[in-house]
């Protein structure tokens, strides 16, 4: 066995111990990492999303089998005897070595720059120190807001100005270049990008900026910072953040003798390898042919490759994994840039379609033939990156000026070469994805599942459709045999013609009589439009078992009970009238995940008698059985905890009272926490809410289950009325549009722009239907009735809750039941009984 | 049709209006379990109320509907389909439901079992 040393544990340096892991099947390295942080491998790149309330474990990379040394860097490498020591004395012997030390921040000589208050934005442990800060600061008696000088505008200053924004400090940024992201934007696009950051209103920031100036020096005023500013202006701070750039960490290969690149970084070949043939390095720190790159796509590449090697490949970067290309939200803004976007190439010409009314920026850079896109930026709408990246080196396929004027030309796919990344995330070529149709995927998911494109930020997604679309496959959205259109389609039909029943719906817009794929999708259809009682007239008919007796089939025939326990608050009195319900009727009990208790094993002919007492009791309809909201799961917050910063049970309340009932394409789930600490795991929700010292951020999209996903961040630090806007429209927006069976993690990933289309939408208001989501939303709150009590107050509907039509109370004498651990459960259906 | 019906004991089980169009109800005939069905053109239709896909006796609160213009109904355990007509499962070939004749008699159902 070999021995491998691994210098640096971040995403680069992780990414190749697990892809040697991974390929090593005949256990031909032992793999030593060294770490300086004393933290396992985490996710730099969503690093912000820390002072979000993401904690520093869900940002943990999946843990290796391999010797991980944290805390302790290396020193020293002797090449010439193959080793390397480590500040803990550690001496560890190598047959081939890695470097993947990153970077660190630069941090121009400005004198007071080692004050306390002055920071450096790269780790988690940098991160805590701000945090800790601007809690001092906050939390810190007299007037004003407190505020904070970020010294650089680039990518990384306009996080780190977003970060502490979200800490409650009013950032200001300083920028020594004439415009904000100086690497990936022009002049043009920096001056939109600049007013939209500026601006108050919105989503958008409201960030002071400054440009074309630098900090002269800081020095410390009492219990503030004042920075001195280039052109004499002085700006009062309590938190002095750098994120001027970054600059490769190669002292200790400098040490070693290793060949650097001109402007450092350890020099490699398109092998990754050194001027030791021993010693690779990848990511930051790597100057590859003598250039350094910063982003995490090409050092993910690098890994891939020295992986390869290692094992005995043969693998080299090509072109196309450097592609520098980018498209981020950055501050509420949407920003893209791709090829030659400063227009480097000689001769080169830009063609620029700038409209500050509508707050968008688009270039084009073309070869001087005008034949050629060389690239672009896109400032304020980036929609159209997924097609144009593609086709940068490709001869253009439309009038230029067309290809990025509103209401110009849309791409088709077809305008591609084969060559083409079609995803330049995990660099599949619009010819592998056409290979991967014509051996028969033939949707987004198996497309996305055979060729991994689309699987990483998701933007290719829209063009895959395209692609399958173009090569003739047809994507059915016809809901079954009996209805042409999909969910969404019927219910705008619903909407728009008044229909109230199932068989003039499908009469006029279908053909047949139904199936138990439509009936049920239709009558969720009528529910969300207030057909009144889900058992009312024909609807009746069209519901499933579960809606039909509102109770959930369990396997042996009989059904569960779950009463409404809002914010999963119960008192002792209702407790014990759950207790001898249970005890009366011969009832298993459960408490579910959804802090509630279910009561199983009851049979039809009890349900009624269960919820007349349960009803009496003051319980209503848990609707455990519906397609519709389930539970609004709480911790205690500020009523008890004594972290809590909101009232989350409170709010949790209100919002499982205003949305029950609610009949959605699936199943509702939500969850309230009251700090960051997330003990609701409100994350693990279609919609989450976690207070914030200034109100409640909104997390959408997630749920457990077969395909676990965290919710995303969909607003922050919303007042409450703001939340319950923004709610209305989010969950009604998803009523109307989601296709049957969707839930809101599929249906926002189905959507065309993601989860910056349903923020435009509901953040922004960007269809205009704001006011009637809202106005739909009220008039389901304000008809809500308890489905349960309507059962028991109406003789016609009762008397459906028999056993036999023709011996009303006698039992399924199939049901039996035997005890287990002191309470019921079913004995198994078509096997000897084994007890009472 | 004669010939099946000599060959079975009839029982009344319920008035007419009891079936709700389009839904089921179960009914036991001595120690039978059976599904009824009314359909949109106001026949009849009985099949065997147990599901043989779980054992339980489900059926009659299926979802009722058609496929290719046959009445069907699916059961509400897993989900697979079964003719009203023949009780053939249109998604496993090797498994039916018993289907029973019916006759309506003054104003009343009546469910045929073997003898």
């Amino acid at each position: 066995m070999r021995e491998l040393v691994v210098i640096g544990n971040g995403m680069v340096g992780h990414r190749l111990v697990q892809a040697l892991c991974d390929r090593d099947s005949t256990g031909a390295w032992h793999v030593t990492v060294l770490g300086e942080e004393a933290r396992p491998a985490y996710d730099r790149v969503a690093l912000s999303s820390y002072v979000d309330g993401v904690s520093a474990e869900d940002l943990t990379l999946p843990g290796l089998a391999v010797d991980l040394h944290l805390g302790d860097p290396a020193v020293a490498i002797d090449r010439d005897a193959r080793r390397v020591t480590t500040e803990g004395g550690r001496v560890l012997p190598y047959d081939a070595l890695v470097l993947a030390t990153g970077s660190v921040p630069f941090v121009p000589p400005v004198p007071g720059r080692d004050l306390p208050g002055c920071f450096v934005y790269r780790t988690l442990d940098d991160l805590d120190a701000i945090k800790a800060a601007a809690a001092d600061a906050v939390a810190r008696p007299g007037p004003g807001r407190r505020s904070a000088v970020v010294v650089g505008g680039g990518l990384l200053g306009l996080e780190a100005a977003r970060a502490l924004r979200s800490l409650g400090l009013s950032p200001q940024v300083v920028e020594i270049a004439p415009r904000l992201m100086p690497v990936q934007v022009d002049e043009g696009g920096g001056a939109l990008l600049r007013r939209l950051v500026e601006s108050p209103s919105g989503s958008h920031a409201g960030l002071a900026v400054r440009c074309g100036v630098s900090v002269e020096g800081i020095v410390r005023d009492r219990d503030r910072l004042v920075a001195t500013l280039s052109d004499g202006v002085e700006l009062d701070a309590d938190v002095v953040v750098f994120s001027a750039g970054i600059r490769p960490a190669d002292a200790l290969a400098r040490a070693a003798g290793l060949v650097t690149g001109e402007r450092g970084g350890v020099f490699v070949d398109d092998r990754c390898r050194t001027s030791d043939e021993h010693v690779w390095a990848i990511g930051e720190v790597a100057a590859l042919q003598g250039r350094t790159y910063g982003l995490v796509a090409p050092g993910y590449a690098m890994a891939e490759v020295v992986a390869d090697r290692l094992l005995g490949g043969r693998a080299t970067m090509t072109p196309a994994e450097l592609d520098m290309s980018t498209r981020l939200k950055m501050l509420g803004v949407d920003v893209a840039s791709f090829g030659d976007a400063q227009a480097t190439t000689p001769g080169a010409l830009e063609v620029v379609v700038n409209d500050p009314v509508a707050g968008t920026y688009a270039k084009l850079v073309i070869s001087d033939d005008a034949r050629t896109l060389l690239g672009g930026v896109l400032v304020g709408d980036a929609s159209r990156y997924a097609a144009l990246r593609p086709l940068v080196g490709s001869p253009l396929p439309a009038d230029p000026v067309a290809l990025i004027a509103p209401g110009g030309v849309e791409l088709g796919a077809d305008a591609l070469p084969d060559s083409a990344q079609i995803c330049s995330c995990n660099a599949v070529t619009k010819g592998a994805i056409g290979q991967a149709i014509a051996d028969g995927a033939d949707t987004v998911p198996a497309l996305k599942a055979c060729t991994r494109a689309g699987t990483s930020c998701g933007s290719c997604v829209p063009l895959l459709k395209k692609l399958l679309i173009d090569s003739g496959v047809q994507v059915s959205t016809a809901l079954c045999e009996h209805f042409g259109q999909s969910r969404a389609e019927l219910f705008e039909i619903v909407a728009g013609t008044g229909i109230r029943t199932f068989s003039e719906l499908v009469s006029r817009f279908g053909r047949g009589r139904g199936c138990d794929i439509c009936k049920p999708a239709v009558a969720s259809i009528l529910a969300s439009q207030g057909a009144g009682h889900v058992h009312d007239g024909e609807q009746a008919a069209l519901q499933d078992t579960n809606d039909h007796f509102l109770a959930n089939l369990q396997r042996n025939g009989t059904y569960s009970v779950v009463p409404r326990l809002a914010g999963g608050e119960v008192t002792p009195e209702g407790l014990i009238v759950i207790g001898e319900v249970a005890r009366d009727f011969g009832l298993y009990t459960k408490i579910t995940g959804g802090q509630r208790i279910d009561m199983f094993g009851a049979r039809v002919e009890q349900l009624p008698a269960i919820w007349r007492r349960l009803v009496d009791a003051g319980f209503e309809s848990g609707h455990a059985y519906g397609k519709s909201l389930r539970t609004v799961k709480s911790c205690v917050g500020t009523t008890w905890c004594r972290y809590g910063v909101q009232d989350s049970v409170g709010l949790a309340v209100a919002l499982e009272l205003r949305y029950r009932g609610l009949r959605a394409p699936h199943k509702l789930k939500s969850g309230v926490s009251g700090c960051a600490r997330e003990c609701a795991e409100a994350r693990s929700k279609d919609f989450g809410i976690i207070a914030t010292e200034e109100g409640w951020n909104l997390y959408v999209g997630g749920n457990g289950g077969f395909t676990p996903r965290h919710a995303e961040l969909l607003a922050s630090d919303l007042d409450t009325e703001t939340l319950v806007r923004y709610l209305d429209r989010y969950l009604m927006f998803y009523v109307r549009t989601a296709d049957r069976l969707q839930r809101t993690a599929p249906w926002i990933e189905s959507l065309e722009g993601g989860l910056d289309h349903l923020r435009a939408v509901v953040v922004e208001d960007s269809l205009g239907i704001g006011a009637d989501l809202e106005a739909a939303m009220e008039a389901h709150v304000g008809s809500y009735a308890d489905e349960w009590r309507g059962v028991l107050e109406d003789e016609e509907k009762l008397s459906r809750f028999v056993s036999f039509v023709n011996a009303p109370d006698t039992p399924d004498p199939l049901v039996r039941t035997r005890e287990e651990r002191g309470q019921p459960v079913p004995v198994a259906l078509g096997m000897p009984g084994v007890g009472a | 049709m004669t010939a099946v019906e000599t060959s079975v004991h009839w029982t009344t089980v319920c008035p007419l209006g009891r079936l709700l169009p389009e839904r089921g109800v179960a009914a036991l005939v001595g120690d039978v379990q059976v599904a009824i069905f009314r359909l949109h053109d106001g026949s009849v239709r009985a099949v065997g109320n147990v599901d043989p896909f779980s054992g339980a006796a489900v059926i009659s609160r299926g979802i009722v509907g058609d496929r290719g213009g046959v009445p069907t109904v699916a059961s509400p355990v897993y989900k697979q389909v079964f003719g009203l007509l023949d009780g053939r499962c249109l998604d496993d070939a090797d498994v039916s439901l018993p289907t029973y004749p019916v006759r309506i008699r003054y104003g009343h159902l009546d469910v045929g079992l073997p003898w």
